[in-house]
């Protein structure tokens, strides 16, 4: 078994125009998804949800708002699974809810060296 | 009280009040002969009692028995009394003068710390059940062999080896401090649930018995409560938890001794008192910002006495169930998350969530798969129930999974 992160992507604002049930229905379909992993003994941490404002440091120490603001993906959060290959791993992201919204997981390895 | 009945009560509630007193007196490495007193002033209390009936105060009269014999003993055996004279916290005086302290304080306290004393994380968890069952439970040697089918000699190597290890890990009767209270009390939570567990699972056939075992694991969950140090919100979960789960014991075996799954049983015949305990102490749980396993476990419990099939109900079990299994994985909760997948969205997805669970050596798995397929693909249901039915260890079990089969009418 090997370690992997899924990093969640989203547009911000298509969460903002939401009912409560709505938030609450999506709430549960992300518990769902993780409870489903976490049954076949394959979530390591559950990770974290992102806030979305936020700060870019660049290279010449200048702090600008996170550019992010204008592109359509930014990080929402992420979460750490363990899985056989890469394949497996991506197999798991595929019942992610942030599809429905039209964002997108990255599935990447967790180099332990 | 007839004496029959009389001396088997007061052993099971006063015989772990005395051996947890004398091993503090005398120290815990000193465990078996504080076990021996004790047995020999019930020895006493039944030959006597036999003769000239039970004294006034049956109970009064055991602690002072008990108390004399452990003088007795310190004065006769010269060898002990040198060896723990140094220990003793009254070296200074003659060991006639030793003070057995049996108030309703120093019992309580000596409980509570024989109870952090076994679950010591240096001590495996099966010799931590063993112990807890005979010095905390008092249970006997034979009774213990009955529940867990197993025979005389395991237990007595068992607890053997528990008692060595107690020694060998220089584990004493004292609270911890400050700084590891909550993880030796997580390490006590644990042991008192497997304690509860195994009585509840267990293989034996004596439901009596099985039952008893759980009552007492309450009743150490109770005290747990009852101490200002040791009453956190965890606490109260996991023994809301037991009251739920406890409150079907009637209901789950029939007359015939078999067992009647959760769908199948009588509500008439849970414990409505318990249940309200149970709701109690699940309230007295909910303050503080910690959501221990046992608060879910708990809250699973309490959906459960709700008898009648709501989408609140399954939806409410499925949430509890996928946040247990984020805080811990274990191979039941998954199944019964799984379970209660099947009952808040339907069993096709159940279906395919079930086939991704990888535990084809556990009969509880084909089964629940078996229940998953009757009435979608009837000829792969059976066939799992068959499955389930060639790995199943237990009487009980088989006989379940063979009613499933007979009921789907095809082999």
């Amino acid at each position: 078994m090997k370690d992997f992160m899924f990093v969640f992507r989203s547009e911000p604002s298509l969460l903002a125009d939401r009912s409560p049930e709505e938030l609450q229905a999506n709430m549960q379909r992300w518990m769902d998804w993780i409870g489903g992993i976490a049954a076949q003994g394959k979530l390591i941490d559950r990770g974290n949800r992102l806030g979305f404002e936020g700060k870019v440091v660049g290279p010449t120490q200048v702090i600008t708002d996170g550019p992010f603001i204008e592109i359509k993906e930014s990080i929402g959060g992420y979460t750490m699974v363990k899985a056989e290959s890469l394949e497996e791993a991506a197999e798991m992201a595929k019942g992610c809810p942030i599809l429905n919204i039209g964002g997108n997981v990255e599935v990447r390895p967790i180099d332990t060296m | 009280m007839e004496n029959q009945e009389l001396i088997p009560h007061l052993f099971r509630t006063e015989y772990r009040k005395i051996t947890s007193v004398l091993s503090k007196a005398f120290g815990l490495q000193h465990i078996e002969i504080a076990q021996d007193i004790a047995s020999d002033t019930f020895l006493l209390a039944s030959e006597i009692w036999g003769i000239k009936g039970a004294p006034d105060n049956p109970v009064a009269w055991l602690y002072t028995v008990a108390r004399n014999k452990a003088r007795d003993y310190l004065r006769r055996d010269k060898l002990f009394k040198d060896k723990i004279s140094a220990g003793i916290m009254y070296s200074s005086e003659t060991t006639e003068e030793i003070e057995i302290d049996l108030s309703d304080q120093n019992i309580a306290d000596s409980q509570l710390q024989m109870m952090f004393a076994i679950s010591h994380p240096s001590i495996p968890i099966e010799a931590q059940i063993g112990l807890s069952l005979t010095i905390l439970c008092g249970f006997g040697i034979n009774e213990i062999a009955a529940a867990f089918l197993t025979n005389k000699e395991n237990i007595t190597k068992r607890l053997y080896r528990a008692r060595e290890k107690l020694r060998e890990h220089g584990v004493k009767m004292e609270f911890p401090g400050a700084d590891e209270v909550d993880s030796r009390l997580e390490a006590v939570m644990r042991t008192l649930y497997l304690l509860f567990n195994e009585g509840y699972y267990a293989a034996g056939r004596d439901v009596t018995l099985r039952r008893d075992v759980c009552l007492e694991a309450m009743w150490l969950t109770r005290l747990l409560t009852e101490n200002p140090g040791t009453d956190k919100p965890p606490v109260s979960a996991l023994l809301a938890l037991m009251c739920f789960h406890a409150s079907r014991f009637e209901a789950r075996t029939n007359l015939q001794g078999e067992t009647v799954l959760y769908e199948d049983q009588d509500d008439k015949l849970w414990d409505a008192e318990l249940i309200v305990h149970g709701e109690y102490y699940l309230n007295r749980s909910s303050i503080g910002h910690q959501l221990s396993k046992y608060h879910l476990e708990a809250a699973i419990g309490y959906w459960h006495t709700i008898k009648s099939d709501t989408p609140e109900k399954w939806q409410r079990i499925l949430q509890y169930y996928n946040h247990l299994l984020i805080i811990e994985y274990s191979p039941i909760a998954a199944l019964n998350r799984t379970y209660a997948l099947s009952k808040a969205n339907g069993k096709p997805e159940a279906i395919r969530e079930a086939e991704k669970l990888n535990l084809a050596d556990n009969h509880l798995y084909h089964s629940l798969l078996g229940e998953l397929y009757t009435g979608i693909d009837n000829v792969r249901a059976v066939s799992h129930f068959q499955t389930a039915l060639s790995i199943a260890k237990s009487k009980a079990d088989q006989a379940v999974i063979s009613k499933k089969i007979a009921k789907l009418g095809i082999s």
